[in-house]
């Protein structure tokens, strides 16, 4: 069992550790949907709402495969659970919030692709986490993933108003923001001892 | 190369029935597929890693010749590790002996959080100085030319040469917390000088090596006279 | 011909040199339809995991295609994706047992990401987009040209970072000892600039390739511009 305390988890993922910015997860979304703030944050928040569901679900799903001893499973487990939970979420937001739904389109059924919510599924168990740790973690991953999201839409969309070269924009443009982001993420490190 | 346009009866929904056994039909071959890759590769995984195990111990213990592998039960029990998976909260450890089958000294891993990642620790104990001593990094992602200097750094391996682990009159913890300190300011046998410029990385050696020690030590040390013995 | 690519494409079908070919270059996964980027930028600090993570990648891109193929008309179209998650992530659990067979350094090296693959873009779009509506045997080639193309855009992007970064290329020393290495090329930051950087490069000699040939728009540049504007778009 890991000897991390929740504020040290908590503090990691959202910051020195971040789940875009210093571990790569959910790189489809955050180079395909920054365009605006006003689809990047709800997306962000819908994708840490799966996570943390993920989380949950794999906790609990990682404690019957090894009763069971049906550990090579693993993987296979945790990708439908969060098919179902992707599709569970569809759903909630088509009924309740129908402009989100329209706005957001073929990327919230994405999210099942989301290399984050597989991730956080993933480390909570390498690392053995208990109960307490993979829910502060998966909180924290959702917390920072957004932040990450938000950070880079605002900036793409105030350097939409600029003038850059024509040769830097599009991807190559927005793999620099995102390069000096994560340099900037890089001075949050040690934080939480 | 795809189907023709289907007849009016087609466009109906599949039935439940054609859904589920879809479903099954693939679930079983891929069921069955990854069952036999698992038995496939199984020994010789678990013979790498056996493999990697022995490494680290030699590099801790240089004149250790054997290696058997033990668990340290939560009650206190000492056993020696069979093939199958160990019980919860069982420590393992590793009981090194010499090219004349005397008793060398024990190795462990420990491991905690680095600059990026886990950093995992093996270190080997000798009981005739109550102390480690020293270390073999056993996995690491620290950045390369700052935090993976725990790798090469003479001075921070030295720290290791002869640490203080004694435990305390009960036996129950170690006399002493093994503790990082600023580089420089080691004055203590249980204190580690860090490696200046690279504070992360050198703490998270010094918590993983006390963690470990903290838990397995007062398990084994009454027992060591069960290890004197080669099997 | 004048008319936009997706058009020409259909028009014949591609003889089996054309599949394999397809993902090598022109459509690229890494630098033309910008997909599978997450082990793309965590993964490349090193040729030799750029290449391991590549070659993995394809096995399972071949392997699910090739099961997909097989499998199309027997898989009914509310279930598909289901299914080929469930078809994809076996695949990858094989290859997460052979690579800690091969080699525990590796493993410890490539890490979670092996199983992430699960996760890759490029995987679920080429067997939703492709393996789903052709035989196995095109769909296979198809597969393997993608899953080589996508290795070698790793590798591009792990050679850079690894010389600058570690002064190494595959591991060898390519300077001497005074060489002060670039560290923040094999750090997080790192992968995002090389990655802008090869994007620039190529966007550069588009520029003035088509400058050359005014008018005609070369099939690279049409497909290229289109799909840089975003990410994950499957086909």
């Amino acid at each position: 069992m890991a000897h991390e305390s929740l504020g040290q988890i908590l503090l990691n993922t959202i910051l020195s550790g971040n789940f875009v910015l210093a571990m790569f997860l959910g790189m489809c979304p955050f180079l395909g949907v920054t365009h605006s703030v006003a689809v990047a944050f709800p997306l962000g928040v819908a994708t840490a709402f799966v996570i943390v569901i993920a989380s949950v679900s794999a906790y609990l799903l990682n404690w019957v495969l090894a009763l069971a001893h049906l550990e090579f499973l693993r993987l296979i487990c945790y990708i439908v659970v969060i098919a179902s939970a992707v599709q569970l979420v569809e759903m909630f937001v088509k009924k309740h919030y129908p402009a989100l739904f329209r706005a957001l389109g073929i990327y919230l059924p994405l999210i099942t692709t989301n290399c984050a919510v597989l991730g956080v599924a993933l480390f909570q168990t390498a690392r053995e986490y208990n109960f307490a740790q993979s829910l502060t973690f998966a909180i924290g991953g959702g917390v920072g993933f957004t932040l990450a999201l938000t950070l880079l839409a605002s900036v793409r969309e105030r350097v939409q108003l600029a003038d850059t070269p024509e040769v830097v924009q599009g991807t190559v443009l927005v793999l620099i923001l995102a390069g000096v982001l994560s340099l900037a993420f890089m001075g949050f490190a040690g934080l939480g001892g | 190369m795809n189907a023709p346009a289907k007849s009016p009866a087609a466009f109906q929904a599949t039935s439940t029935f054609t859904l589920l056994r879809t479903l099954s039909v693939v679930s079983a071959i891929c069921g069955l597929i990854i069952v036999v890759s698992y038995m496939a590769t199984l020994d010789r995984a678990k013979a790498n890693r056996r493999l990697a195990a022995q490494r680290a111990v030699f590099k801790v213990l240089p004149d250790a010749v054997t290696v058997k592998d033990y668990l340290a039960l939560p009650n206190g029990d000492i056993v020696p590790a069979g093939g199958g998976d160990p019980p919860p909260g069982a420590l393992r450890f590793y009981s090194a002996y010499d090219a004349e089958g005397r008793f060398e000294g024990i190795a462990a891993e420990g491991a905690a959080k680095g600059y990026a990642d886990m950093v995992r620790v093996m270190f080997g104990y000798r009981e005739s100085c109550h102390c480690i001593v020293g270390i073999g990094v056993v996995s690491m992602r620290e950045t390369p030319g700052i935090g993976d200097r725990i790798l090469t750094d003479k001075a921070f391996l030295t720290n290791f040469k002869a640490l203080d682990v004694r435990l305390n009159d009960d036996l129950s913890a170690l006399a002493n917390e093994v503790k990082v300190v600023k580089h420089g300011a080691k004055t203590q046998a249980w204190q580690v000088d860090a490696i200046s410029g690279a504070t992360v990385t050198s703490r998270a050696v010094g918590k993983g090596v006390n963690d470990a020690a903290q838990l397995l030590l007062p398990r084994l040390v009454p027992k060591l006279d069960q290890l004197r013995e080669k099997p | 011909m004048s008319s936009p690519s997706p058009a020409a494409f259909s028009m014949a079908p591609p003889n089996q040199w054309e599949e394999f070919t397809e993902g090598m270059w022109r459509r690229n996964p890494v630098f033309v339809m910008v997909l599978g980027m997450c082990p793309t930028l965590a993964v490349t600090v090193s040729a030799i995991n750029s290449i391991s993570m590549g070659l993995a990648t394809t096995f399972v891109l071949a392997a699910s295609c090739f099961l997909v193929s097989l499998l199309r008309r027997l898989i009914p179209k509310e279930v598909r994706i289901a299914t080929y998650i469930v078809i994809i992530a076996t695949f990858v659990t094989v290859v997460d047992y052979a690579v800690q067979a091969i080699s525990l350094d590796l493993y410890e090296a490539l890490g979670a990401y092996i199983q992430l693959i699960v996760a890759n873009c490029l995987v679920l779009g080429r067997a939703e987009a492709h393996a789903a509506r052709a035989a196995p045997i095109p769909a296979t080639l198809n597969a393997i040209g993608m899953g080589l193309g996508f290795t070698l855009g790793l590798t591009m992007i792990g050679g850079v970072r690894e010389i600058l970064g570690a002064g190494a290329f595959f591991g060898v020393p390519l300077f001497g000892p005074g060489f002060q290495p670039w560290v923040v090329m094999v750090l997080p930051p790192g992968g995002f600039f090389v990655m802008a950087g090869w994007l620039l490069l190529f966007a550069i000699v588009r520029r003035r390739m088509a400058a050359r040939n005014a008018g005609a728009a070369s099939s690279v540049g049409s497909s290229a511009v289109a799909a840089s504007s975003g990410a994950c778009h499957g086909a």
